[in-house]
C-alpha cells in the first residue's frame, strides 16, 4: 500500500536552515547537510529545500551544496526556490535532486511547467502555491515572492483556480502552503485542503500548520492528502519523527516502518 | 540509512550507461555509498568491459531511447552478457515497447518481452509517486534478504503488467512489475537509490551477484 509521505522542509538562507513565523524574521536553525542526514535516518520519508531568497533576490545563488545533500542522503528530495528556467532545473537535478519545485516563476510564466515537464518528465516537476485566506472576501487568494515581505503580492488567481491551471500545463505535484497557518502550529488548513483533493489528480502535500500529532493523523484521513510538510515541530525537536511514524501507525494511517 | 560495510568485492568495474537523463549523479552517489568505486560512461568498449552496468533513466520514453540511439548504444546495451540493472525508466527500456510515446509507441531494448503501458488506477492519483511496499516471487538474487513488504520509493505513470519475467510485484489500483529478471537482465520500477535500507540492500545483492 503507498504509504502517506512525512516531509520535513528545510527553508535555506545563505546555505544556512533557517525557520520563520508567518513567512518573517528568520532565525538560524543550523547546517543543512547534518539536518538532513539527521532527517533521513529518523525516518523522514523525503525531504523538501526551500532556498527562500532565490525568487526575491534577482542573484545566483550558491546550490552547492545540493550536491553534497545528494552524496549522503538515501531518501528523495526536491529542492525550490530560485529555478526559474529548464537550464537552472537541469543544473539542480543533475547535482542530484529528484524534485525541483517552483512557485513565483510559475505564475510569471505558466508555460515554464509545461516546458520542464516536456525536458525532465511529470514526476520531477513540483509547483508550490503560496495560499493566503482572505477573511475579508472569504477567497483564497494565491500569493506571489513570499520569501522577501516587501515583494509579497497577491496575484489574480483564486487558489483552485490556479491548481487547475498547474495540473493542465503538466504539474506533477502539488504543495499547498496555507500562508495563515504557516508557523503557529494549530493545524492544517483542513477545509481549504480537502476542497483541493477534490480537483487535483496529481499528489497534493500539505503545508502549514502542524503542530502536534493528531494534526497529521487529522490531514491524511480528512483531507486525503499524499504527504505532510512541515518545519518547525521537526526543528525544534516538539515532534521527534520516529515518535510520529509510530502514531500515525497506531492510528492505522500507511506509514512506512 | 547507515551506511554499509565496504563490500568485499569492492575492485569490480562497475558502470553506469550515461543515457543523458538527469538520476545519474543520485546512482551513482548512492553506489558510493556502499564503497565502491562506479563510473559514468557512454563508451561501448567501457560499458562492455564491465562486471555490472546500471541502465539509468528518468524522463519519458521516446527521449531515452532517441538519447541512447543519438550515442549508438542500442546495440551495445541489448548484447551485453553481464548483470544488467536498469532503474525505473532505465528497466522500461528493457521491454520491447513503451506507450508513452508522442506516435503509437515507442520502440524500447527489447531484452525482455513485455510492453510498457500507462497505469489504470481508477480515483487514485498519478503519478505512483511515494513509499509502496514490493513482494518478490522469491528471495534470491535482488531480494535476498529483503523482507516481503519492504517499502521502496517509486515515481511513475507508465508500469509492465504482472507476467512470466515479473521478478516483485506492488499493487497500486492494479498490480504491476516493481521488478523484472531475464537472464543477465534485472529491472527495477522504483529508486533503490532513493529507498533507504532496502533500496541499499538491493544495490549491494546486485553488485555481488
Amino acid at each position: 500500500m503507498l504509504a502517506r509521505r512525512i516531509i520535513p522542509c528545510l527553508d535555506v538562507r545563505d546555505g544556512l536552515v533557517v525557520k520563520g513565523v508567518k513567512f518573517r524574521n528568520h532565525e538560524t536553525i543550523g547546517e543543512i547537510v547534518p539536518l538532513a542526514e539527521l532527517y533521513a535516518q529518523q525516518g523522514a520519508d523525503e525531504l523538501v529545500f526551500y532556498d527562500i531568497t532565490a525568487s526575491s533576490d534577482q542573484r545566483v545563488v550558491d546550490k552547492s551544496w545540493v550536491t553534497r545533500i545528494a552524496q549522503v542522503i538515501d531518501i528523495p528530495f526536491c529542492v525550490a526556490g530560485g529555478i526559474k528556467s529548464v537550464e537552472d532545473a537541469g543544473r539542480i537535478l543533475e547535482m542530484g535532486a529528484d524534485k525541483i519545485s517552483i512557485n513565483s516563476p510559475a505564475l510569471a510564466n505558466p508555460s515554464l511547467i509545461r516546458e520542464l515537464h516536456d525536458t525532465f518528465g511529470q514526476q520531477c516537476v513540483v509547483v508550490g502555491i503560496d495560499s493566503y485566506f482572505n477573511e475579508e472576501t472569504g477567497k483564497y487568494q494565491v500569493h506571489q515572492y513570499t520569501g522577501d515581505e516587501s515583494r509579497t503580492q497577491i496575484t489574480r488567481w483564486q487558489t483552485a483556480d490556479w491548481v487547475k491551471e498547474v495540473q493542465q500545463h503538466g504539474a506533477g505535484e502539488v504543495v499547498l502552503n496555507c500562508m495563515n497557518q504557516d508557523g503557529v502550529r494549530q493545524g492544517y488548513d483542513i477545509t481549504q485542503l480537502a476542497a483541493i483533493r477534490e480537483n487535483c489528480a496529481v499528489p497534493l502535500i500539505a503545508s502549514g500548520g502542524a503542530g502536534e500529532k493528531v494534526h497529521f493523523k487529522d490531514v491524511f484521513e480528512q483531507a486525503d492528502v499524499d504527504g505532510a510538510l512541515a518545519a518547525s515541530v521537526f526543528h525544534k525537536g516538539i515532534i521527534p519523527i520516529p515518535d510520529l511514524k509510530a502514531y500515525l501507525r497506531e492510528q492505522q494511517v500507511a506509514i512506512r516502518d | 540509512m547507515s551506511t554499509s560495510a565496504p563490500l568485499v568485492s569492492s575492485k569490480q568495474n562497475i558502470v553506469i550507461v550515461n543515457t543523458g537523463c538527469a538520476n545519474i549523479s543520485s546512482v551513482k552517489f548512492a553506489v558510493e555509498r556502499l564503497g565502491v568505486k562506479v563510473d559514468v560512461s557512454d563508451d561501448v568498449q567501457v560499458i562492455q568491459k564491465a562486471d555490472k552496468v546500471f541502465l539509468p533513466g528518468v524522463g519519458s520514453a521516446n527521449a531515452a531511447m532517441a538519447s541512447i540511439e543519438v550515442k549508438q548504444l542500442k546495440s551495445c546495451i541489448q548484447s551485453l552478457t553481464q548483470p544488467v540493472l536498469g532503474i525505473c525508466l532505465g528497466m522500461q527500456l528493457m521491454v520491447e515497447r513503451s506507450e508513452e510515446s508522442l506516435v503509437d509507441s515507442t520502440p524500447c531494448l527489447g531484452m525482455i518481452p513485455g510492453e510498457v503501458k500507462r497505469m489504470q488506477v481508477g480515483d487514485l492519483r498519478l503519478p505512483h509517486m511515494g513509499w509502496n511496499t514490493v513482494n518478490p516471487v522469491e528471495q534470491k538474487t535482488l531480494f535476498k534478504g529483503i523482507d516481503a513488504g519492504s517499502y521502496f520509493y517509486f515515481v511513475h505513470s507508465f508500469a509492465v503488467a504482472v507476467g512470466e519475467y515479473t521478478l516483485a510485484q506492488t499493487d497500486y489500483g492494479m498490480p504491476f512489475s516493481a521488478a523484472l529478471h531475464k537472464d543477465n537482465f534485472f529491472g527495477v520500477q522504483f529508486h533503490p537509490e532513493r529507498s533507504s535500507d532496502a533500496g541499499a540492500a538491493l544495490l549491494k545483492n546486485f553488485i555481488e551477484l
